[in-house]
C-alpha cells in the first residue's frame, strides 16, 4: 500500500491539505500526517518514497499516483531550497510525524537531555555557554549568561518560560517548531530546567495559534513520564502583541495586565512570582538538545562573528518561495531575497525587506550585502529581531507602511511608559500630515499668549519631518521595551531610504 | 453561575489561574460580564477592579458578547504585501458578520490569511474571501 506524508501544521491545513488527504486516503492509500518541511508555496506538498509532490488539490491525485503529475518536484531532500540549508533545530522537519514518540526517539530525540542528565547542571550550562547559543527572541543575548545568573540565584523556586508569543508578522518558525516538532521544545525545557535547578516550566503561546496550542498540550501529556520531575504546562495568552515582552509575559502568567516591567531587577533573579525565572524564546530552547547532542563545538562552529550557529529565517510577504529556511548566519541578506527566496511572488521588482517584524527596519536592495548577522544588522541601524523577512515589491508605499508602524505601536502599547502611549499616537498624526503635505499652523492653544513656548510660526514639510525625527528619538532612548524604542526602526528607515514617499522633491 | 463556579473550581491550585479562568469563561459565555466579574474577584481574593483591568487590557475577553459572526483577517506586514488592503477595500459589508483585524496569524508566506473558529484560511483573493464571509452570514 502508498504511504502518503501530508503536512497537518496550520499552513499546510490553510492551503488545504486535510481535502487532498482525504482524497488520496479513498484512492486507497495510506496517509501519514507529519511535521511541514517549509516549502510554503509548494503546500499541500505531499511525500511518496521521498518523492515530492506540490501544490496540489484533490484533483491532482489520480495524476501523481499514476506517476503522471507535472507538479512533481523530485526527491525533496534533493531541492535546491532544502539542499542548500543547515537543518540543525528543524532536522526532523518533514519527516516525523509531530505527535509521535516514537517517531521522536528514532530520529535523534531525547538525545540532548539524556547527555545533560548524565553530566549534570554546570556541565550542561558550559555546554550552552561554549555553543555562543544567544536568544533568538531578538535581542540575541547569550543563553548561557542568562543561564549561569538562575542557577546562581539562592531561591527556593525556580522558573523556566517559554516565549512562544510569536506576535512578529513575517515569523512562523515557533509556530512550526511547536507544531511540527513539540517534543524537542519539551526536551529543551527539561534541560534548561535541569541545569538551572528549577522543576516547573510554561510555555506561553499566543492564543492566535490554536494549532500549536493543541499540539503542544498533547505532546506535554504525552512526555511527562519522560520529562519528569520537571513539569511543563502550556498557558494561553490573550490577544496582546506586547506580551511578547519577556516582563509583560511574565505579568500575564501571573494573571495580571501585560504591563512591561522596569529592568532591573532582571527576571534571571526576580522573574515569575518573584523568583529566578529563564525566559527564553521557543527557537534558543529548541536549538538546546541539538547542542547537547552534537557538542558545543559542532555548534559554534557554524556561524559568523559573534552570531554562532543556525538561524531558522522566515521568508514571508511578497515572496516566490516563501518558506522556512535554516542556515548559519553570515548569508547576506540579497541572497536570501533574491536567490532562495526567488525575489517578488508578483514579479516585480523588490522595493524593501523588513527584517525582524512589525518593529523591525525596512531594507532597500542597496542594502542586500549586509551579512545576516546580530552586530552587522545594529550597525546598519537595523535589527534581525526573530529573523523574519518581509518582501514588499515597487507597489508599496513606504509612508503608509511608516504610518502602520506607528498606528500598530499604538494599539499594541501596554500604557505603562509615556514615550510609547503618546507618543505613537502623535506619530500617527505627524505622519497623516507629512502624507497629506499640509503643514500646521499654530492651534487655538498654542496661539493663547500665555503659551509662552508655544511655537506660534507655521510648520513646514520639513519642519514636521524633522519633529518626526526627534520624536523617534525619544521614543527609542525614553521607551521601557523594545515596543516604543523599536517602533522608530521601520519609521526611520522608511524615512532615511524612501524620502520620495514623505514628500521629498 | 453554577458552571462559573464550576469553571474557577477546575483552575484551584494553578499558579495566577485569572487568564486560563477568563479564558474558560470567554469560551463558555461569549463575554466576560460584570456578574463574572464580581464573582472571580471574589473567589480569587482580588478587588473587582483589579479583574476588569485584566479583562479590558486584553483584546480577547470581550464585556458584551459579540452577535455577530467573527471573521479575523489578518491584516499585518506580510500580509499587506501580498495585497490584504485592497482585498479589505472590496469586501462588501455584512450586518452578520464581523470582520476583525488580527495582527498575524503565522502563516506569513501564503497570505493573505483568515481565521473563522479555529479554522485557518490561506491564499485568500476576492472571490474566497467574498465566499467565506458570505458562508458565515
Amino acid at each position: 500500500m502508498t504511504v502518503v506524508r501530508i503536512s497537518d501544521d496550520a499552513l499546510a491545513l490553510a492551503c488545504g491539505a486535510d481535502d487532498v488527504a482525504s482524497a488520496f486516503e479513498a484512492a486507497g492509500c495510506t496517509v501519514e500526517r507529519v511535521s511541514s518541511w517549509g516549502m510554503h508555496w509548494l503546500e499541500p506538498l505531499v511525500e511518496i518514497g521521498g518523492q515530492g509532490f506540490g501544490p496540489l488539490d484533490r484533483n491532482d491525485v489520480t495524476a501523481v499516483l499514476a506517476g503522471a503529475s507535472a507538479k512533481a518536484i523530485g526527491r525533496i531532500e534533493d531541492h535546491p531550497f532544502i539542499a542548500k540549508q543547515q537543518r540543525f533545530t528543524f532536522a526532523r522537519a518533514g519527516k516525523t510525524r509531530p505527535l509521535s514518540l516514537e517517531d521522536y526517539a528514532a530520529h535523534g530525540g531525547w538525545q540532548g537531555l539524556a547527555r545533560a542528565r548524565e553530566i549534570g547542571g554546570a556541565a550542561t550550562i558550559a555546554q550552552v555557554t561554549e555553543s555562543g547559543l544567544r536568544g533568538r527572541g531578538g535581542a540575541g543575548f547569550p543563553a548561557g549568561i542568562k543561564w549561569t545568573t538562575v542557577a546562581n540565584a539562592a531561591a527556593d523556586q525556580k522558573y523556566i518560560v517559554c516565549n512562544a508569543d510569536e506576535g512578529d508578522s513575517a515569523t512562523f518558525a515557533d509556530r512550526m517548531v511547536m507544531e511540527g516538532d513539540p517534543f524537542m521544545l519539551i526536551e529543551g525545557m527539561a534541560i534548561a530546567a535541569l541545569a538551572v535547578g528549577a522543576h516547573h516550566g510554561y510555555v506561553y503561546i499566543r492564543s492566535e495559534y490554536p494549532h500549536a496550542i493543541a499540539k503542544m498540550e498533547a505532546a506535554v501529556r504525552a512526555s511527562a513520564h519522560i520529562v519528569a520531575p520537571f513539569v511543563a504546562e502550556v498557558r494561553v495568552g490573550a490577544g496582546a502583541y506586547v506580551c511578547g515582552e519577556e516582563t509583560s509575559l511574565l505579568n500575564s502568567l501571573e494573571g495580571k495586565r501585560g504591563e512591561v516591567r522596569a529592568k532591573p531587577p532582571l527576571p534571571a533573579l526576580e522573574g515569575l512570582f518573584g523568583k529566578p525565572t529563564v525566559v527564553n524564546n521557543v527557537l534558543t530552547l529548541a536549538a538546546v538538545p541539538w547542542i547537547m547532542a552534537n557538542g558545543a563545538a559542532a555548534y559554534a562552529q557554524v556561524g559568523f562573528g559573534r552570531s554562532k550557529g543556525t538561524m531558522p529565517i522566515q521568508l514571508a510577504g511578497n515572496v516566490k518561495f516563501g518558506g522556512l529556511f535554516e542556515v548559519g548566519f553570515g548569508v547576506t541578506l540579497g541572497e536570501l531575497v533574491m536567490t532562495v527566496g526567488g525575489g517578488t511572488a508578483s514579479g516585480r521588482p523588490v522595493r524593501a525587506v523588513q527584517v525582524g517584524g512589525p518593529l523591525g527596519a525596512y531594507h532597500p536592495p542597496a542594502e542586500f550585502h549586509l551579512p545576516f548577522d546580530y552586530e552587522a544588522f545594529a550597525a546598519n541601524d537595523g535589527l534581525i529581531g526573530h529573523a523574519g523577512l518581509t518582501v514588499f515589491d515597487d507597489s508599496a508605499d513606504m509612508s503608509a507602511q511608516a504610518r502602520f508602524a506607528m498606528n500598530f505601536c499604538a494599539v499594541e502599547s501596554c500604557g505603562k511608559c509615556t514615550p510609547c502611549r503618546i507618543g505613537s499616537t502623535r506619530g500617527v498624526e505627524l505622519i497623516d500630515r507629512i502624507r497629506a503635505r499640509s503643514g500646521r499652523a499654530a492651534d487655538k492653544v498654542e496661539a493663547l499668549p500665555q503659551m509662552h513656548n508655544a511655537r506660534k510660526a507655521e510648520r513646514t514639510l520639513g519642519d514636521e519631518i524633522t519633529l518626526l525625527e526627534d520624536l523617534c528619538e525619544t521614543m527609542k532612548f525614553g521607551s521601557l521595551c523594545a515596543l516604543g524604542g523599536f517602533t522608530p526602526y521601520p519609521v526611520l528607515s522608511a524615512l532615511r531610504h524612501w524620502p520620495e514617499d514623505f514628500g521629498a522633491q | 453561575m453554577e458552571r462559573l463556579n464550576q469553571i474557577i473550581a477546575s483552575h484551584a491550585g494553578r499558579e495566577g489561574p485569572l487568564l486560563p479562568i477568563l479564558h474558560d469563561v470567554q469560551a463558555e459565555y461569549g463575554h466576560v460580564s460584570e456578574e463574572a466579574i464580581r464573582t472571580i474577584a471574589g473567589a480569587l481574593n482580588l478587588s473587582r477592579a483589579d479583574v476588569h483591568g485584566v479583562v479590558s487590557f486584553y483584546h480577547d475577553f470581550h464585556e458584551a458578547a459579540e452577535a455577530r459572526a467573527v471573521l479575523k483577517l489578518c491584516r499585518a506586514e506580510a500580509c499587506q504585501a501580498r495585497g490584504v488592503e485592497a482585498l479589505v477595500a472590496g469586501l462588501r459589508d455584512n450586518p452578520r458578520v464581523k470582520v476583525e483585524a488580527v495582527y498575524c496569524l503565522g502563516l506569513c508566506s501564503v497570505g493573505p490569511n483568515a481565521m473563522v473558529g479555529g479554522k485557518v484560511h490561506a491564499r485568500l483573493d476576492a472571490a474566497k474571501l467574498g465566499a467565506l464571509v458570505e458562508a458565515l452570514a
